[in-house]
């Protein structure tokens, strides 16, 4: 089934309501292509400095400068030099990349194209997660058109200049969408974290350097170098630039896509743009970007959605996935829920993450079953924070954070378990 | 086991790979696609087409969720059940599914027809609840276009 186009678009999306746009004639005839015509007439350094300028952070999650990933990649290698384009989506309440994937995919491989200028890399591998086959078809079938054209494959980057795109398609994990088990995974291998050092840009792909973006990244790139650095600083804020593709979901009047600058703030995003709670409820809290996020509650929803303001809120801007909780919903079961996900995907390669991740499972579940005592409130504290920055990679981290961010702000809800011996909201989602 | 069709569809992929073991994935969801799941045999000759040994084909196979090493039902139906596909009812969905089709999820229907299960995130979230059909997703779900969907279903 095609995806709904966002019900607000920017210049990301403001095509996707239109069929032609995923065909090469139709990306053509709305000015696609374009954008990579200039930047092959541009010098790789000066390309890099300009995606540099314009302030784009890659939009998978860690919000790093793009710009900067690309001038790790080493300039003088004798190996030859891979990009690879995360399209694993899979954080829980992210489901902007299938849409860019879907809908935009001329747009994704002209900027990675771009990028392949910029860095020198020979290859790219498209890793598309299993799950999204139609996305994956539709990639394939765009990147045909492209060769078919001359923009992929021999001489692309101009003569002598190869660039083959090739798709992956995964089968099914979670932590594929770590840059590093993505890579793994690549190499027809489990898909387990790296240790890092060494980092991708030195040893990646079939251990040759190798930059990671997202599929939004990619697709924000052809409109810096057509439009400019400081037309793309016209959206966002000072620290963080650009649109970005929200997903809302949960319990709000009009879920769905939503292109805004960054910086919106949270309450814009829920009450004007997806219309608010449903009839008769209150917003209780939100998760602002994707299920490894903290959650916030509803007396903080001011806050701008930029990474520097959310940080300030003990909490990231991650995917962008915004899911509404309102005051119906225990947040003890949608405890249980996120914790039960994050057991379930663990790689269970480091002993902290495998174990503390079905340690804050049990124990979660136990107090939702009425069974909890007060003091496992200390435990999943003291779990969550041994958990935190111990392990190979972030999935660690993103297990305990959510458990955190619902202890700090919806305590009463676990005590209140205790304290009855049962769940108080019996009007909650089903378990 | 493998058909020589599909053995020259892995060489094909192998070609496009820096080294061979890179299309390993491409070639298990080749050979999925003709047997619906990977076996000890499958395992074997592709462990050999590869040059790698038999138990480093399995234990990709067991990672991977969408691999199966077990023959498996018709058509798989997984409900997705994660936080905001159960916000908007997923799991009261899977109930009403389950006694429909008179299995738990994690099951198959006797008749090797449909295998119910659980799934997490699928990336329609707003789109709750949702389900897939093999690769086809199905969103906005409620029991009565479930019904529908599955009796569809050969």
């Amino acid at each position: 089934m095609a995806l709904k186009a966002p019900y607000v678009t920017s210049y990301l999306t403001e095509h996707f309501g239109d069929d032609a746009f995923g065909s090469l004639e139709g990306y053509e005839a709305r000015g696609g292509y374009q954008a990579l015509k200039k930047a092959l007439a541009m010098d790789p350094e000066d390309l890099i400095e300009l995606v540099k300028s314009s302030g784009l952070q890659g939009r998978g999650g860690a919000g790093f400068s793009a710009g900067m990933k690309w001038s790790f990649m080493p300039k003088d290698s004798e190996h030859p030099k891979y990009l690879v384009c995360n399209a694993d989506e899979s954080e829980p309440g992210s489901f902007k990349d299938r849409i860019l994937l879907e809908r935009g995919p001329h747009q994704m491989l002209e900027g990675i194209l771009i990028a392949a200028h910029a860095t020198g890399a020979e290859k790219t591998f498209i890793y598309v997660r299993g799950e999204y086959a139609c996305a994956a078809d539709q990639v394939e079938r765009a990147v045909v058109e492209a060769r078919g054209k001359g923009y992929v494959g021999r001489n692309a980057l101009g003569e002598g200049r190869e660039h083959e795109i090739i798709v992956v398609r995964g089968a099914g994990a979670y932590i594929c969408g770590e840059e590093t088990g993505l890579l793994e995974s690549l190499e027809g291998k489990k898909g387990q974290p790296r240790k890092k050092p060494p980092f991708p840009a030195q040893f990646g792909a079939f251990g040759m350097p190798t930059t990671v973006n997202n599929v939004e990244t990619f697709s924000h790139v052809p409109h810096i170098v057509e439009k400019g650095a400081d037309w793309f600083r016209g959206f966002g804020t000072e620290k963080s630039p650009g649109t970005t593709v929200f997903g809302v979901s949960g319990l709000v009047q009009r879920p769905g896509l939503y292109e805004l600058p960054l910086g919106t703030p949270l309450e814009e995003i829920v009450f004007q743009h997806a219309g608010g709670p449903l009839e008769g409820r209150t917003v209780k809290g939100v998760i602002p970007g994707g299920m490894s996020m903290p959650i916030l509650p509803a007396s903080q929803l001011d806050v701008p959605m930029a990474n520097e303001f959310l940080r300030e809120r003990k909490t990231m801007l991650g995917t962008g996935g915004v899911m509404v909780m309102d005051d119906t919903t225990c947040m003890v079961r949608a405890s249980c829920v996120i914790t039960y996900f994050f057991r379930d995907e663990s790689c269970g390669q480091c002993t902290q993450c495998r174990e503390g991740t079905g340690w804050l499972n049990k124990i979660v579940e136990r107090i939702e079953r009425g069974a909890g005592v007060q003091e496992d409130l200390d435990i999943l504290e003291d779990v969550a924070g041994k958990m935190e920055g111990s392990t190979i990679c972030a999935f660690a981290d993103a297990a305990a954070w959510p458990v955190q961010g619902m202890l700090r702000h919806f305590r009463e809800d676990f005590e209140e378990h205790i304290r009855q011996k049962k769940c108080p909201f019996p009007g909650s989602f089903e378990l | 086991m493998i058909s020589e069709e599909t053995r020259s569809k892995i060489d094909a992929e192998i070609e496009r790979y820096p080294q061979k073991r890179g299309a390993l994935l491409a070639a298990l969801h080749l050979v999925q696609k003709d047997h619906g799941h990977v076996n000890g045999e499958a395992a074997r000759e592709l462990a050999e087409v590869f040059e790698i040994r038999p138990i480093d084909v399995a234990e990709v196979v067991s990672f991977y969720n969408m691999f199966y090493s077990e023959p498996q039902a018709r058509h798989h139906v997984y409900v997705c059940t994660n936080l905001p596909c159960s916000l908007r009812g997923a799991r009261s969905l899977v109930r009403q599914i389950e006694a429909h089709l008179g299995i738990h999820a994690g099951e198959s229907t006797p008749d090797g027809r449909i295998a119910l299960g659980h799934e997490e995130c699928l990336g329609a979230c707003a789109y709750a609840p949702m389900m897939r059909v093999g690769e086809t997703y199905h969103e906005d779900l409620d029991l009565e276009k479930v019904k529908a969907i599955l009796d569809g279903l050969d």
